[in-house]
């Protein structure tokens, strides 16, 4: 039977566009299909106002895997990375702040500044952090194993990936196997004693996720979040010059210069299947087009019950898709400014150039989660703000600037009102948070557009706006990602791939899903 | 010498008896210590007022192994569990929600709420079983050390991985789920009536400081089904004349074994020379003196009290720091006048005879862990509720009754305020929110107890008062417990062993620290 | 506590022994009369009136109805026409049966499903993104059951509606009695002639009296589970749980079977287009199953002389028995009978078991477990096609 494509990737965010374009590598006939009228998914670079250009929903893309740079050459396509020296400023209640910086070093110095013993920990904590993130970075390249029937390439490799974590040593090992199940409370509990250190480390343990720091696992995020390396403590968090959405169009052009074809304003309607295997999708137009597999790096929920229909599948796998926890927590608000907001805590205006943290300590942001919790927006939120504008010009007019900031939680599911009457009061309560640390920072707000939950499955089309397509719980991680019964990147339909952040490892602007899929549909092609 | 043994065993808890009774079963000369008055610890039954006796702490048994039960012939000293079958959880608008013996009728009850939950029960306890089945194998081996070349480690984590692998595909996968979800998410994909979700999630909070919505708790929930009566599996059972008869059963087995039973006894250090235990010294200057000595303390009393903590090396004295001993539960014991009437249901009925649990939603109990997190107790707990007297007359004055309340959460440390000063007004909360269901409650109290997890740690010596001496968290199980490294029973100290429920297989009257400890001192002392 | 059915004001008044059973939580009449034999005749001989309001019953209905059921069972909904009743298994996704239970296809998009066990979430779950809507009408409608030959006689006495005559075997009538929808369907679980009667439970009584009335003279009295037991294993139909295990019930793999190893392999259409469990049995069809599920004959003469030897008459059980029985093949275990009854019309010694397939040929000589006088003994037995009793009756349709 002849088809069209070899291959069809539904969705043109990052780890789409990397399956499209380490497919097209190997020779494949791709073709990438993106719903909106731009690539990039929820990795983007918009104008949101206008004059302004935001990175909608990742800030950075810290955790871009190496060799994804290297193999599709990337940085010929137009990728390179604006650093700062700073990793992160948290200004605290007080008045006064912590800074991470992305020399460790420097971190343990001024930490000692309020706490000897603090300081002391940091750089031993934060060398054991390495170690394990590359536990977990490497962890994050490979297939997961099924239960039964594994090819001995794998199991080689899960063998060589074993042997690893027994180089750490007994100890590490141990300690390693202890902290993965652990709650960020916990773990840094253990080592630190300072309540603003602790919080602004526990702001980024929770990425995501629709819980608290004292959640066991979130030890395992926080470690996540910094397998991209040189972070200083802090998670990874390197921007694209000119915008993550930069990491996109990088993408793309190496997908298209490899062959790919890539077509955006095409809805994928449906996934084509005749008995149990895939042959192609069905446009919202109604359109057909034709493939060998299809590739999807939309969240696994909308994949499986909405493109393809529950009833194509086994009831006990539509009945855990339909318990796949996504559950966003996130809201988005974009600003644009009229000038550089001012931190009396921020002694040298090159600390702002990292990302603010407002998370004072960790009973802070457990608070902020008991709100989401029981449904409601936070009333005092952890924020996380960039002014992207101020290390690269391209986001706003000469003398104006941009700040994006995550802020939770935001819980999808309201417990009183809707989203449409309870977006600007989010907007109001992100605001006036950061306004307590920069007086005056209320007058520089020219314009803003907020994001919420909602707003991310509408427009990017993240089901229940969980930005991770599954969270990234341990219940939900390795052989249970997206859902038991999913091998790797494997779906019960042959031909039929799940490329995106609801396969293992899971989100973050990683690359990983997309790597893996790619090489696993390309073995498999017939 | 008299003062010399083989083997000294600190601590006269349920599994300091087991221990010690598996001990001088293989032939050995045992002293067992315990700094109270009375033998048990958390496993007491003592008679507070006058003609009202009580399970002070420990309250239900499910969990004592079978084998302990036959290696001791418990039943011919004495132990009788008496079935507690059935489950009412009261509901604030009127309604309830009854589990009992009878399947159809259950079936019934909960189809008056969701005829998918009533199917979904039946399933869920079929799944649970499966579980249960799963995890009994991991309950009676010593785990493995997954960091050791040893041939002997690598053999037991083969025989694991294979007996993992035979459970089959779908139940690893419920397996994986139990091991790291939260309780009310497991529930949630089985159930969709949130009383119904509520009552079950509690008996995955019960005696940790979680909440039903924080991961890890899915796992307790197992723990809570593991139990066994002469056979059969997640029956709970209530102990006759209190769950100070299963202590005693025990200690009467070991007395007929030849132990020595030594009540106000209190050890104050451990005695050793040259990283080799040699006994133990009375906090009233006795020196005892054995070859062997084991703590069913908890790893702080353990190493950190008992032992010189400078004889240790740091990453144990580290782990055993950070070991979450941090307690979350309460107790309420009431003497009462009269039965309770419910106003969900007046009168008598076989639901007295049950649990009466105060769980009528998943947001009620995860508020009540909203106040323990910052330091408060539950102004409106979780609590379960059994009327002892119900079920063995011999608890209470004819007529008469008491009633115990596990009350979930008083977290161990107040942000305001000691226990000393709280302790009534947690006591009010409890009988408060007891109130709203039981009109008549308040009438009939006669006397009251009320106790902390401070109040626990103060009168049975529970570090931070954790019922399970340590949290059963993941971190904290398994090879992990108590501390990594040092989950085989032994100690860097030669001849010092810990057999308390900090040790594998962890809290709950299992009696299995005891017994595995005692194997593993066989073990050694036959090299 | 077993409950009361909607028919318990009647059935309760008549149940001379008090003999209940629990029937899905409720009270079952085991028998009315101190001889179950006689109500066994009177369904073979005249008639029987059974209360079976404890089946569960669902009804489905919608756009996808029947993409539902049919996705559920594993015969072809495709050749059920609107007033005709279908019976069929349905498996779990490995092929292992789940229930069996009939399909009445009220009309092209509403269906009645009767089950043995609870199975709304399972339905619910199939059908999920479906459009169609599965109602528990299980405490809603009332059953009853009249069985025998003269079932139909009665009936035109009660329904003078002159479709009943031609009504064919597993077809379906709709009519009304007092004024309320009753459905008639021509089915049952005797093996004879007969009809069930699906009715909302408020009228259920006045239905009851209006039958037993008409039934006046024709020899019809009320039967009870002993009675049925002993009519269903005549008939070679299986009963959940005693001669199969429902997979979602099943604690071990090994409990589970498939429908070609429960006898039901007519039942499973492979090239209907897809089904829950599809893909397993395709597997098994081509592979062949291990079990099979078979009638079994007792050699009388050679139970005869093993309780000979003991100085007794052969003791065998006047209902039907439920325990199961280790089957020998040279030696080997290779099955065991799960149904047992002396058949009063047959006067035969049969069995409903499930053997090893080598073995389950019609005419496989094998033995069967026996214990006598407290001692095991081995017993002579014959593999038999089932049904034993294949009355012509059953199916026929009179012609006036």
């Amino acid at each position: 039977m002849s088809t069209d494509f070899d291959v069809i990737v539904v969705g043109g965010g990052h780890n789409g566009l990397t399956a499209a374009a380490w497919l097209a590598k190997a020779g494949r006939k791709v073709l990438v299909l993106e719903r909106r009228d731009k690539l990039g998914g929820a990795a983007s670079t918009e104008e949101l106002i206008p004059g302004f250009r935001f990175n909608t929903g990742a800030p950075d893309a810290g955790l871009l895997l190496p060799r994804i740079i290297q193999e599709l050459d990337l940085h010929k396509h137009g990728l390179d990375f604006v650093d700062s020296p700073v990793a992160a400023f948290a200004p605290q209640p007080d008045g006064s702040a912590v800074t991470l910086w992305r020399d460790a070093e420097r971190s343990a110095f001024e930490i000692a500044t309020f706490s000897a013993s603090d300081a002391r920990a940091f750089l031993a904590f934060q060398k054991q952090n390495e170690r394990f993130a590359e536990v977990i970075a490497s962890l994050a390249q490979l297939r997961p194993f099924a239960i039964s029937n594994n090819s001995i390439r794998l199991m080689t490799a899960w063998a060589r990936f074993a042997l690893g974590v027994r180089r750490l040593g007994r100890r590490d090992m141990m300690e390693f196997l202890r902290v993965l199940p652990l709650s960020a409370y916990h773990y840094l509990n253990e080592h630190f004693e300072s309540d603003a250190l602790k919080g602004l480390l526990a702001s980024f343990s929770t990425t995501g996720l629709m819980q608290g720091p004292r959640a066991s696992g979130t030890a395992f995020m926080f470690l996540y979040q910094q397998m991209g390396g040189a972070n200083g403590g802090y998670r990874s968090s390197l921007v694209p010059r000119g915008g993550v959405g930069q990491l996109s169009s990088a993408l793309a052009h190496a997908a298209q210069g490899f062959g790919a074809q890539v077509r955006t304003g095409a809805p994928v309607q449906s996934i084509l299947v005749a008995s149990g295997s895939v042959h192609g999708v069905r446009l919202s137009t109604g359109e057909e087009i034709s493939a060998k597999s299809v590739l999807s790096s939309v969240d696994p929920r909308t994949t499986f019950l909405g493109l393809l229909g529950a009833p194509q599948l086994e009831p006990r796998i539509s009945c855990r898709l339909r318990s796949l926890k996504l559950r966003g927590s996130t809201a988005t608000v974009h600003l644009a400014l009229n000038g550089v907001p001012d931190f009396p805590a921020a002694t040298d205006p090159q600390l702002l150039t990292g990302t603010i943290v407002i998370c004072p300590s960790l009973d802070y942001a457990e608070r902020a989660f008991d709100d989401a919790k029981h449904g409601r927006v936070s009333t005092h939120p952890v924020l996380e703000a960039r002014i992207p504008s101020l290390l690269d010009p391209g986001y706003a007019p000469a003398g104006k600037h941009t700040m994006s900031m995550i802020v939770r939680y935001a819980p999808y599911r309201l417990r009183e009102g809707d989203w449409e009457s309870r977006r600007e009061r989010l907007a109001d309560l992100a605001v006036e948070t950061l306004a307590q640390h920069a007086p005056g920072f209320l007058s520089l707000i020219l314009d803003r557009k907020v994001i919420t939950p909602l707003d991310y499955e509408r427009e990017y089309g993240l089901a229940e706006g969980g930005e991770l397509h599954g969270q990234m719980g341990l219940d939900q991680m390795l052989l249970m990602r997206p859902v038991p019964g999913f091998i790797g990147y494997h779906s019960p339909i042959a031909g039929l791939y799940i490329c995106g952040a609801g396969a293992h490892p899971g989100g973050g602007v990683t690359g990983a899903p997309g790597l893996n899929a790619a090489r696993q549909a390309n073995a498999e092609l017939r | 010498m008299a003062d010399r043994y083989d083997a000294i065993v600190i601590g006269g808890g349920h599994n300091g008896l087991v221990n010690a009774a598996y001990l001088a079963r293989a032939g050995l000369r045992v002293l067992l210590l315990e700094q109270r008055h009375i033998l048990g610890g958390a496993t007491v039954s003592e008679e507070i007022y006058p003609g009202f006796k009580f399970s002070v702490f420990s309250y239900v048994v499910s969990l004592l192994r079978p084998e302990i039960i036959r290696d001791l012939q418990l039943s011919r000293h004495g132990l009788t569990i008496l079935p507690l079958e059935s489950t009412l959880t009261p509901l604030p608008n009127g309604d309830h929600i009854y589990r009992g013996p009878d399947p159809h009728e259950t079936f019934r009850n909960i189809s008056r709420f969701s005829t998918r939950d009533a199917e979904a029960y039946r399933e869920y306890g079929h799944a649970m079983y499966q579980m249960a089945k799963a995890v009994k194998y991991i309950l009676g081996i010593r785990p493995p050390d997954p960091t050791s070349f040893h041939p002997r480690e690598w053999l037991a984590l083969l025989k694991l991985g294979r007996h993992f692998l035979g459970l089959g595909e779908e139940n690893l996968y419920t397996l994986v789920k139990l091991m790291t979800m939260s309780s009310a998410d497991f529930l949630e994909e089985w159930f969709e009536t949130d009383p119904l979700i509520a009552t079950l999630s509690a008996s995955g909070i019960i005696g940790t400081f979680l909440g039903p919505r924080s991961p890890g708790s899915a796992y307790v929930l197992l723990h809570h089904y593991m139990g066994e009566i002469d056979g059969v599996f997640r029956a709970w059972g209530f102990q006759k004349g209190g769950t100070g008869g299963v202590a005693e059963a025990i200690a009467s087995s070991a007395r007929e074994l030849g132990v020595e039973l030594r009540t106000n006894a209190r050890v104050a250090k451990l005695l050793s020379r040259n990283g080799r235990a040699t006994g133990v010294v009375l906090e009233n200057g006795d020196e005892l003196h054995a070859t062997t000595v084991i703590s069913s303390l908890d790893p702080k009393l353990t190493f950190l009290k008992l032992a010189d903590p400078s004889d240790l090396p740091d990453d144990l004295v580290n782990a055993v720091r950070n070991f979450d001993t941090y307690g979350s539960s309460g107790k309420v014991n009431l003497a009462l006048d009269a039965a309770p009437d419910l106003a969900c249901l007046p009168g008598d009925g076989a639901h007295l005879r049950g649990a009466i649990s105060i769980s009528p939603s998943v947001d009620y109990i995860e508020t009540a862990y909203d106040d323990a997190k910052y330091g408060k107790f539950s102004r409106r707990p979780y609590i379960d509720a059994i009327i002892p007297s119900m079920i063995d007359p011999d608890m209470a004055p004819p007529g008469k009754h008491v009633m115990s309340c596990f009350v979930q959460y008083a977290p161990y440390k107040l942000a305001e305020g000691d226990w000393e000063s709280q302790r009534e007004a947690f006591g009010d909360a409890v009988v408060d929110s007891l109130s709203q269901y039981i009109p008549n409650l308040k009438k009939i109290i006669l006397h009251r107890q009320v106790l902390s997890p401070w109040d626990m740690e103060q009168q049975i010596g529970l570090t931070g008062g954790n019922i399970f001496q340590g949290e059963l968290s993941l971190s904290q199980l398994f090879f992990l417990r108590p501390a990594p490294g040092y989950a085989q029973y032994r100690t860097p100290i030669r001849g010092y062993y810990q057999c308390g429920s900090a040790t594998h297989p962890g809290g709950g009257i299992t009696g299995a620290p005891g017994r595995l400890a005692a194997l593993e001192i066989l073990k050694d002392l036959r090299k | 506590m077993p409950i009361p059915t909607p028919l318990h004001s009647r059935t309760s008044t008549l149940c001379q022994t008090h003999e209940w059973r629990d029937w899905s939580g409720y009270l079952s009449a085991a028998t009315y009369q101190p001889s179950h034999e006689t109500e066994y005749f009177a369904v073979r001989n005249a008639a029987g009136l059974l209360d079976v309001s404890p089946l569960y019953k669902y009804e489905v209905s919608g756009p996808d109805a029947a993409r539902l059921v049919n996705r559920v069972v594993t015969r072809d909904l495709a050749k059920c026409q609107v007033g005709q009743v279908m019976y069929s298994p349905w498996c779990d996704q490995d092929g292992k049966v789940i229930d069996d239970g009939t399909v009445a296809r009220l009309a092209a998009d509403h269906f009645r499903l009767t089950a043995a066990d609870p199975s709304l979430r399972w339905l619910q779950d199939v059908g999920y993104g479906m459009q169609a809507e599965v109602r528990d009408v299980t405490t809603q409608l009332a059953a009853l059951a009249l069985q025998g030959p003269n079932s139909l006689a009665i009936l035109r006495r009660l329904f003078p509606d002159p479709r009943l005559s031609t009504l064919r075997y597993y077809h379906l009538l709709q009519t009304e009695f007092n004024g309320q929808p009753l459905t008639v369907t021509r089915t049952g679980y005797t093996g004879d002639l007969g009809f069930e009667l699906w009715i909302a439970n408020d009228y259920a009584p006045a239905l009851w009296d209006a039958l037993m009335a008409a039934g006046y003279g024709y020899g019809l009295i009320p039967v009870g589970l002993a009675a049925l037991d002993m009519l269903r294993v005549e008939g070679g139909l299986l009963l959940i749980e005693v001669d199969y295990t429902s997979s979602l019930h099943a604690r071990i793999p090994q409990q589970k079977s498939s429908p070609f190893e429960i006898g039901l392999g007519w039942a499973v259409s492979l090239d209907k287009h897809d089904f829950i469990g599809r893909q397993a049995l395709l597997k098994e069809k081509k592979g062949g199953s291990p079990r099979a599920f078979v009638g079994l004959e007792i050699d009388w003469l050679d139970l005869e002389r093993l309780y000979g030897a003991a100085n007794l008459p052969p003791m065998v059980a006047g209902r039907a028995s439920r325990i199961p029985v280790p089957l020998y093949a040279s030696g080997k275990h290779v099955g065991q009978a799960t149904s047992m009854v002396f058949s009063p019309l047959l006067k035969r010694y049969v069995a409903l078991a499930t053997l090893r397939a080598d073995c389950a040929q019609p005419g496989t000589e094998l033995e069967i477990e026996v214990t006598v006088e407290y001692v095991r003994r081995r017993a002579a037995a014959r593999v038999a096609r089932l049904p034993f009793l294949d009355l012509p009756r059953k199916k026929a349709v009179s012609r006036g």
